[in-house]
């Protein structure tokens, strides 16, 4: 089986972050693999190990997303490419990113695509379901479980903490919830085997793109951080004393009612 | 020169810095209560390969140099020192005199199942009567054909409720003094092994010691581990390996006391601003910080001369002694600036203050280190 998975380098929102003039400093910045990619590259070798095949790890990124792609190939996947837009494209969105992919895929058989259900910086979670269309293939979102036999699909997902079943058919898309699965720690010694494994970099113009053909469709007006929560105000006096100031406040200073 | 870590190492430790803060110290304070190691953290840290740091890569291990090594100690040294102790006394005098000195045959029956983790190394060098004096110890080890007879005891010995593999030194011939001391490869399912009371330490809770006494234990004369009567002379060569490791430790613990406390001193706030305003903290702080930079230079250094095939008795034995002083003082402070919440069971800072204590002690003592160092000046001077 042909397996590939959409791995993106994000910052580590554990990590302290800074903005200025509208946009997160890379500086001191830690980055990491967006965790809901990791169930991703988790559910790619567990497949793998079942039904046999190879997972590739392929990342829209810069020069320092090698370290992610490494990190994948530590895991266990066998192969990793790198499509370096750094010299090539100031901006980009999911648009950017779904279009370089299809170009991408246009001339491999995948059998099965895996992604995070959301990256923890943008959060669009467009870049799945887009690539899917553009390469005319099914999607599911937000899985929690998957189950292939022969060409037969079976997927537990997650809806708003519900669980829906859909059955399908490879070749497929599939986007990873929290839950599908407990993302391993890359073992030492796959760590010392992953600088021998192949990591492939390619730059849009090997993909016969240019920066016409994904220039980004949204435009990110400001970012800012959100504002530090205050401390809470304590209301005194008897039960119905309290009562009165609360729906004062709720009509007055709050006007929620 | 060039202070940076390779690229290897560097992710090396990243990967387990990951692991360190997301798995084991979510677990340290249900280490420290139940006096237990989780079995899932164990497994995982047998999965990613902690247990296989200094083993050769032929025999399943990283075969780590002793630059790399300190790297992945220095990062066990930020959590529970009982987890750490379970690794560090396996990697290091646990398995080194195997990996040192072992034959062909015994290291490819050992190793791979000890860089597995299936089997954890042990060192059993102390007795009642021989601690720091260890050549006066009362252990024997009797040839009978093609087997040795061991009969006599050790006690404080280190993952011995764990451990499956044990360095054993015993006297093989009594007129000979240290000369007459070899040491074996000892099973724990050997005839004659007997595992005594586990003792109840002060710090270091989940890392289990114990005594061992071994009555008509039978071992066979292959698993004389180097060569009869250089008993003494290994089990020094083994401790003398260790040493940097233990200064990497030490390192790694004061690290995180020191992040413990930045965090803790900018959110207290006393007389109306965080105490990490006030001068007295601050200089607190940067002795804390002082103090690591050194030992951090110097542990480093020793492992780096260790890694060139240079002499290290001395630096090591410096690094050994310093380590542990820096860690004290450290621990010590931090309990201070934490105040009040530096005394309670239910904040990590008086675990590391206890922990901390007997680094002064094992795997020789201060005053033990003190005597190589000066012994190594005169030999120097010469």
């Amino acid at each position: 089986m042909n397996i590939y998975v959409l791995l993106k380098k994000t910052f580590d929102t554990e990590e302290k972050i800074n903005v200025s003039n509208g946009e997160i400093e890379d500086d001191g910045a830690e980055f990491i693999i967006n965790p809901y990619d990791e169930y991703a590259v988790e559910e790619a070798i567990n497949q793998r190990d079942a039904h046999g095949g190879e997972v590739t790890v392929v990342t829209v990124g810069d020069e320092d997303s090698e370290k992610q792609l490494r990190t994948a190939l530590a895991m266990g996947a066998d192969k990793a490419v790198l499509i370096n837009t750094e010299d090539d494209l100031e901006e980009g969105d999911a648009f950017t990113t779904a279009k370089i992919l299809e170009a991408y895929f246009e001339d491999k058989e995948a059998d099965l695509i895996l992604g995070g259900n959301v990256a923890i910086d943008e959060a669009s979670g467009q870049v799945g379901p887009r690539l899917a269309e553009y390469l005319g293939i099914p999607y599911v979102t937000t899985i929690t479980d998957l189950k292939i036999e022969g060409e037969n699909v079976t997927i537990e997902k997650d809806v708003e903490g519900d669980v829906e079943i859909v059955e399908t058919s490879l070749p497929l898309l599939v986007t990873c919830q929290q839950g599908l699965n407990e993302p391993r720690y890359p073992s030492l010694p796959g760590i010392m085997k992953a600088k021998k494994k192949p990591l492939e970099e390619l730059e849009i113009d090997d993909l016969d793109l240019d920066e016409d053909d994904v220039a980004a469709k949204t435009k990110t007006i400001d970012i800012f951080l959100p504002p530090e929560k205050e401390a809470g105000r304590v209301l005194e006096g008897d039960a119905s004393e309290q009562v009165q100031e609360l729906v004062s406040i709720l009509k007055n200073d709050e006007k929620v009612l | 020169m060039d202070f940076n870590f390779s690229e290897d190492i560097e992710f090396l430790r990243q990967n387990v810095r990951k692991f360190v803060r997301e798995e084991v110290e979510a677990v340290a304070m249900e280490i420290e209560e139940k006096n237990e190691i989780p079995q899932k953290i164990v497994e995982q840290s047998k999965e990613m390969g902690l247990f296989s740091l200094g083993i050769p890569e032929e025999y399943g291990g990283l075969g780590l140099d002793m630059v790399g090594k300190c790297a992945i100690y220095e990062e066990l040294g930020k959590t529970h020192n009982g987890y750490t102790t379970l690794i560090g006394a396996h990697t290091g005098i646990g398995s080194v005199g195997i990996v040192e000195l072992g034959t062909d045959a015994q290291k490819e029956k050992y190793l791979p199942k000890m860089a597995s983790g299936e089997w954890i190394g042990s060192f059993a060098l102390t007795e009642p009567s021989a601690g720091s004096n260890a050549a006066n110890m009362k252990t024997t080890a009797e040839k009978k054909g093609d087997k040795y007879i061991i009969n006599g005891s050790k006690h404080y010995i280190t993952n011995a409720v764990d451990g499956h593999v044990f360095t054993v030194m015993a006297v093989t011939d009594p007129s000979k003094g240290a000369k007459g001391i070899t040491s074996f490869i000892v099973e724990k399912d050997f005839p004659g092994f007997i595992l005594g009371n586990v003792e109840d330490k002060m710090g270091l809770r989940g890392s289990h010691s114990a005594e061992l006494f071994f009555e008509d234990m039978e071992v066979p004369a292959e698993n004389v581990l180097g060569e009869e009567g250089r008993g003494y002379v290994n089990a020094l060569k083994i401790l003398a390996n260790g040493r940097a490791g233990l200064a990497a430790r030490n390192l790694g613990s004061s690290k995180r006391l020191l992040e413990h406390c930045l965090d803790y001193a900018s959110e207290r706030e006393q007389f109306g601003q965080p105490i990490i305003e006030m001068q007295a903290i601050q200089h607190m702080l940067a002795e804390i910080s002082k103090e690591i930079a050194a030992l951090e230079a110097l542990t480093y250094k020793v492992a780096w001369m260790t890694d060139q095939g240079q002499r290290v008795v001395k630096d090591a034995a410096i690094a050994k002694l310093y380590g542990s002083e820096v860690y004290n003082k450290v621990a010590d402070l931090a309990v201070q600036i934490h105040g009040g919440i530096g005394y309670m069971r239910d904040y990590p800072i008086e675990r590391y203050y206890r922990d901390a204590r007997i680094t002064k002690i094992y795997e020789g003592t201060s005053e033990i280190q003190k005597n190589i160092i000066a012994n190594e000046l005169k030999r120097e001077m010469k």
